[in-house]
């Protein structure tokens, strides 16, 4: 249990998906001009990286992987380079039986942040999600607490880095750094921060 | 749609005064995240360049044959099937370099630029013009990338593709390599001062502020 819960704390903290590894940043700097709105961005990108990366999995290791067909008689058979092709269309999938979902049943939370669930689909964060699981060959419980974890982790960010965002109305910037300049450095700051929790792990 | 359209403009615009990275906000996540070597920048650039200009012209030229409402399943699809190429010919001929960039390579699926340019462009443009925008813009992101993935690498190790360029303080030489320069934070400070730079030089990019009154002095009592 302290394994898994370790590994939850490094997703969201340690490799934390936008200011460590990079990942989401398009929509990360594009919807952080309001908090409510980085709030709806985070809990949906929870949602969706909980429940791709499972099943990711889950396809990935009956289908795909090396070996996967040997019941069937091919045991040499390797498809594991269809795996891009395979998760993308899960994740569209899977964005769209969330949203058609939100829409029937919790109308209030789909308006609050219909607009970003379609754009999940090509969300890098999301596809990477599940490109680790593979590449870190990670357990049907690990992928579930990793992906879970990784959406936190952006959550928080995206949500801390709104609320600077939203201060900075009453800073005088110089004309070329407002906006997407002036973002970056925050972004660059915040990964300093981030970067102690590394530390953290390291002493542990 | 002009008879002729000029083509040097639709392939040197996005280089600086269009730039993806710089003002459009595409394709930013894999910009900074390959960019602790030149090697890498590099190998990501040519990969990025390659997929964009192909893409943008496999469905420039099928794009009165895509129903509307699948077309971002459409172009997916197809985007994935040619970064699956790259990823494996990276894998048989350069396999520490593919090593390198672990799941970056596969990520330019859902790189935004190349879905940005297919949706903006292509769609709408024969397959010679739509090429050529694709490979402008991917010129324009590779410019990026080699640009930070200079500095990064030669204030990070004193070196440019690997080979010692300033000799470094233990060796015997003057220079002490700022390993901050091979974090995180480094390359968003590094881009941020690019965007900068850029719009210092061309001041029509900087976005207006968005609570002018805010800064307006206060009358004086």
């Amino acid at each position: 249990m302290s394994e898994l819960w370790s590994l939850f704390l490094t997703a969201a903290f340690v490799d934390n998906m936008p200011l460590t590894l990079f990942l989401g940043l398009c929509t990360f700097l594009a919807l952080s001009k309001r908090p409510e709105a980085a709030l709806g961005l985070g809990v949906a990108m929870t949602g969706v990286l909980g429940v791709t990366v499972p099943l990711n999995f889950l396809i990935y290791q009956s289908f795909l992987a090396p070996g996967a067909w040997a019941w069937a008689g091919m045991p040499e058979l390797d498809l594991s380079y269809l795996a891009l092709i395979a998760f993308i269309g899960v994740i569209a999938a899977s964005v769209q039986l969330l949203e058609m979902v939100l829409d029937r049943f919790f109308p209030s939370v789909h308006a609050a942040f219909g607009v970003f669930l379609p754009l999940l689909t090509v969300q890098c964060a999301i596809l990477a999600g599940s490109l680790f699981m593979v590449e870190r060959s990670y357990s049907l419980a690990q992928s579930v607490v990793f992906g879970l974890g990784s959406g936190v982790g952006f959550a928080v960010a995206v949500a801390m880095l709104a609320a600077i965002r939203t201060r900075l109305a009453y800073s005088d910037l110089p004309a070329g750094l407002r906006g997407l300049g002036i973002a970056f450095v925050l972004a660059g700051l915040m990964s300093l921060g981030f970067a102690s929790f590394a530390q953290m792990a390291a002493t542990q | 749609m002009p008879a002729r359209p000029d083509y040097w403009r639709i392939l040197t615009q996005p280089l600086i005064r269009q730039n993806p990275v710089t003002l459009q906000i595409l394709g930013i996540c894999s910009a900074l995240a390959v960019t602790t070597t030149l090697v890498t920048s590099l190998t990501m650039s040519v990969s990025l360049t390659v997929v964009l200009t192909l893409s943008t012209g496999i469905i420039s030229a099928i794009r009165r044959h895509i129903p509307d409402s699948i077309r971002l399943i459409v172009q997916i699809v197809i985007v994935a099937s040619l970064v699956i190429v790259i990823d494996q010919i990276l894998q048989a001929y350069f396999a520490e370099i593919s090593r390198a960039l672990s799941v970056y390579v596969g990520l330019i699926t859902t790189n935004c630029l190349v879905l940005g340019r297919t949706e903006a462009y292509a769609r709408h443009h024969f397959p010679i013009p739509a090429m050529i925008d694709g490979f402008g813009n991917g010129l324009g992101y590779s410019l990026i990338l080699i640009v930070i993935g200079g500095l990064r690498e030669l204030l990070g190790k004193g070196a440019l593709f690997g080979i010692q360029i300033l000799p470094l303080a233990d060796a015997g030489g003057w220079f002490t390599p700022l390993s901050l320069m091979l974090l995180a934070p480094s390359a968003f400070f590094l881009l941020g001062l690019l965007v900068w730079a850029i719009r210092w030089i061309l001041p029509e990019q900087a976005e207006a502020s968005e609570h002018p009154e805010a800064l307006r002095p206060e009358p004086a009592e």
